[in-house]
């Protein structure tokens, strides 16, 4: 008599999870790059996403309804990003996109989403995806604008006038070249030196002594790991005394352990979560960074970066959104997101409007000093 | 050994023009126009590394060479996309004869080091000339395909033209292989020494073969410039040409069919391995691995062997198939 217990089973555990989940669960569609070059951005971000699924199921979905979502591993590559936003369109029917996580592929898919008319709040920083405003596209990320001006207010603070500059040629170092030309000339410094490395290059002892020779009295490089490490020992093997800024590109604690004795005293605008412990209690963000911390520190056994605070905020905003819509309809969700206001994230406290698709400003930024190899935030 | 035209051009045109019908949807008709774009090349590549036996190491950067031209061409001077497009084609195709006019009168790999050092040079160019490529985050802003002002933007009709191009392509090679260029080419690639003392002109055989596959990625590249309106460096680097390489090979080297068959297998395999997440790199290789253990010939050998299995099953003579 086994076949007629197996069917009360079956029956009971079909009855069950319908009691549990009524409704049909709101789709949602994520492209990150979680192997290839950008790897290092997109393996955090695609933790987030599972992470915020469970959370966000495990206390009851978002208006009653479970979600899901569909995670899509570009490999780094523009026509595999294309394809894979083609895919949640068109296969997955999803509400939203969340990413890409590179500035390129975000570019080359912003115009695909807009045509299905589905919001996408890409996870890349460059400025064009939000200027000139696309209705349908947002994203997360500090711009490098907030990061130059951030460090730009230190520099004027400590009384420096002629500034030189060391960019690592890829897409994160010539943004912020750009952004930074236009700063120091329209805020009154002097650009003396403007020099650029390769992303694989393994000696800027040349660059620095050119720098030094033009007489410079701080030296702002802007690069993702490992180049700007190899910039902080050169600069200790040749003695140089300039102060040396970083960007929020290696606020993390690789950049620490690459660079060694030599990331001594460099200064860097950071988002708060590299130091939550040093947040005041009343900020608004502490919250957050706090719940965000624990979370993914007990989920993947390694404390969370801050390209998966940007997935992170993604969802976040997201579901705001469909709550303050309380429909998860794709148009209803563009709209109640360019309504937010004052959502606090892990990156920074979001306001989006109708002309201002990033919601974020410069006070998403602290500038912190690398001191006995650790965040210590300036005040 | 001549090929009949039906069976080399027709047939997979006909197949080619069905697939939408098979697999409706945006999302694969943008993995159809890709993987017509990818055969583009391969037809190019098929008659040059299967017949004149040359490698090249370079196609990504012509192709890459010609839709940055296009672009830069529409978008920074304005001009129509037929114009710019005719551009990128020409620009490359002079780029191409540049490189091969002094390359190809060596013998061994000159070829493979030029057009490999050459594909590099033009990677480099695009990621760093910010000011004319927009740099390492790519090109955006790129019009639609257009002709005589008509605009092309429905992907059905994007494809419906990517497979006509395509059928150009096949026809063209196809003829030049039943040529006394083809025949030149077969013999030199059996033997260069020979060929010379037949009186072949074994450096202008390879040259014109050559500068066509150029041209045929240069086609490729301003057509899936204007089809996807953005581009980036990252598209038409060392590791695409490479890619290319592999179409050809898994194709089976010496027939057209089969490499259009190795650029829709190799563009196709990886979408439908996305759902075995985590382990899609790795049955990728296992499949291409297998591909290579068991169809030697390619994917052309073992449609060839299919077709015998069949004939031998119908009892229909060999010789009769041969004539076509």
């Amino acid at each position: 008599m086994l076949g007629w217990r197996w069917l009360v089973v079956i029956v009971m555990g079909w009855v069950g999870t319908g009691l549990a989940w009524a409704a049909e669960p709101i789709v949602f569609g994520a492209v990150v790059s979680a192997t290839g070059p950008a790897a290092f951005l997109g393996e955090p971000q695609k933790n987030t996403f599972l992470l915020l699924e469970e959370e966000i199921n495990a206390a009851g979905g978002l208006d009653g309804r479970p979600i899901t979502i569909v995670v899509y591993d570009d490999e780094s590559d523009v026509n595999k990003c294309v394809l894979a936003v083609r895919r949640l369109l068109d296969q997955d029917k999803v509400v939203a996109i969340f990413g890409p996580s590179l500035s390129g592929n975000t570019l080359a898919v912003t115009k695909v989403a807009a045509a299905a008319r589905v919001p996408l709040i890409s996870m890349a920083a460059a400025e064009k995806i939000v200027r000139p405003v696309d209705p349908w596209v947002f994203n997360t990320p500090q711009l490098d604008r907030h990061a130059g001006i951030t460090i730009l207010q230190h520099a004027k603070a400590a009384g420096h006038k002629r500034l030189a500059l060391l960019t690592v040629s890829d897409g994160y170092g010539q943004a912020g070249r750009q952004v930074l030309q236009e700063l120091i000339s329209a805020q009154g410094f002097s650009l003396v030196a403007d020099e650029v490395y390769g992303p694989k290059d393994t000696d800027m002892t040349a660059q620095l002594t050119k720098i030094v020779g033009a007489g410079a009295d701080a030296l702002i490089c802007w690069g993702t790991n490992p180049g700007p490490a190899v910039v902080a020992r050169n600069r200790m093997q040749l003695g140089l005394s300039i102060p040396l800024y970083m960007s929020h590109g290696v606020a993390s604690p690789k950049f620490i352990e690459l660079a060694g004795p030599a990331a001594e005293g460099i200064l860097l605008p950071a988002g708060r979560l590299v130091a939550v412990d040093q947040v005041p209690d009343g900020h608004p963000q502490k919250a957050v960074l706090q719940a965000y911390v624990a979370a993914y520190t007990k989920r993947f056994g390694m404390p969370p970066s801050s390209f998966g605070g940007y997935a992170h905020d993604a969802v976040r905003l997201v579901a705001a959104a469909v709550r303050k819509a309380g429909v998860a309809e794709p148009a209803a969700i563009r709209d109640a997101l360019e309504n937010l206001q004052n959502v606090a994230g892990v990156s920074g406290i979001y306001s989006y409007s109708a002309d201002n698709h990033n919601g974020l400003d410069a006070s998403a930024f602290l500038m912190v000093s690398i001191q006995g190899s650790t965040w210590k935030v300036l005040p | 050994m001549r090929r009949p035209f039906w069976l080399q051009v027709a047939v997979p045109i006909a197949v080619m023009g069905l697939l939408p019908l098979v697999f409706p949807g945006s999302y694969s008709l943008t993995v159809l126009i890709l993987s017509v774009l990818h055969a583009m090349h391969a037809v190019g590549l098929c008659l040059l590394v299967g017949h004149a036996g040359q490698i090249s190491l370079g196609h990504g950067g012509f192709y890459g060479l010609a839709a940055y031209t296009s672009a830069i061409l529409s978008v920074r001077y304005a001009l129509p996309v037929e114009v710019a497009m005719a551009g990128g084609v020409g620009l490359t195709v002079v780029v191409a004869a540049l490189l091969g006019l002094p390359t190809l009168r060596l013998r061994g790999h000159a070829l493979a080091m030029a057009t490999l050092g050459l594909g590099i040079i033009l990677n480099i160019l695009f990621t760093e000339a910010v000011e004319l490529t927009g740099g390492p985050s790519g090109f955006v802003g790129i019009p639609r395909l257009s002709f005589a002002g008509v605009v092309v933007d429905r992907d059905g009709a994007v494809y419906g033209l990517l497979v006509a191009v395509l059928g150009a392509m096949m026809a063209l090679a196809t003829n030049i292989l039943n040529s006394r260029v083809g025949r030149a080419l077969r013999t030199l690639h059996g033997s260069e020494a020979a060929a010379e003392a037949m009186g072949v002109d074994v450096a202008q055989a390879k040259r014109v073969v050559f500068v066509l596959s150029a041209g045929f990625s240069a086609l490729a590249g301003v057509l899936y410039a204007h089809y996807l309106t953005f581009i980036a460096p990252s598209s038409f680097g060392f590791l695409f040409s490479v890619e290319l390489i592999v179409m050809v090979v898994l194709g089976g080297m010496t027939s057209i069919p089969g490499a259009v068959a190795g650029a829709f297998l190799v563009t196709w395999l990886p979408e439908v391995l996305r759902a075995f997440e985590n382990v899609e790199s790795l049955l990728f290789g296992i499949i291409l691995l297998g591909c290579i253990r068991f169809f030697p010939q390619g994917l052309a050998g073992a449609g060839a062997s299919v077709g015998r299995w069949i004939g031998a099953l119908l009892r229909c003579p060999r010789g009769e198939q041969d004539r076509g």
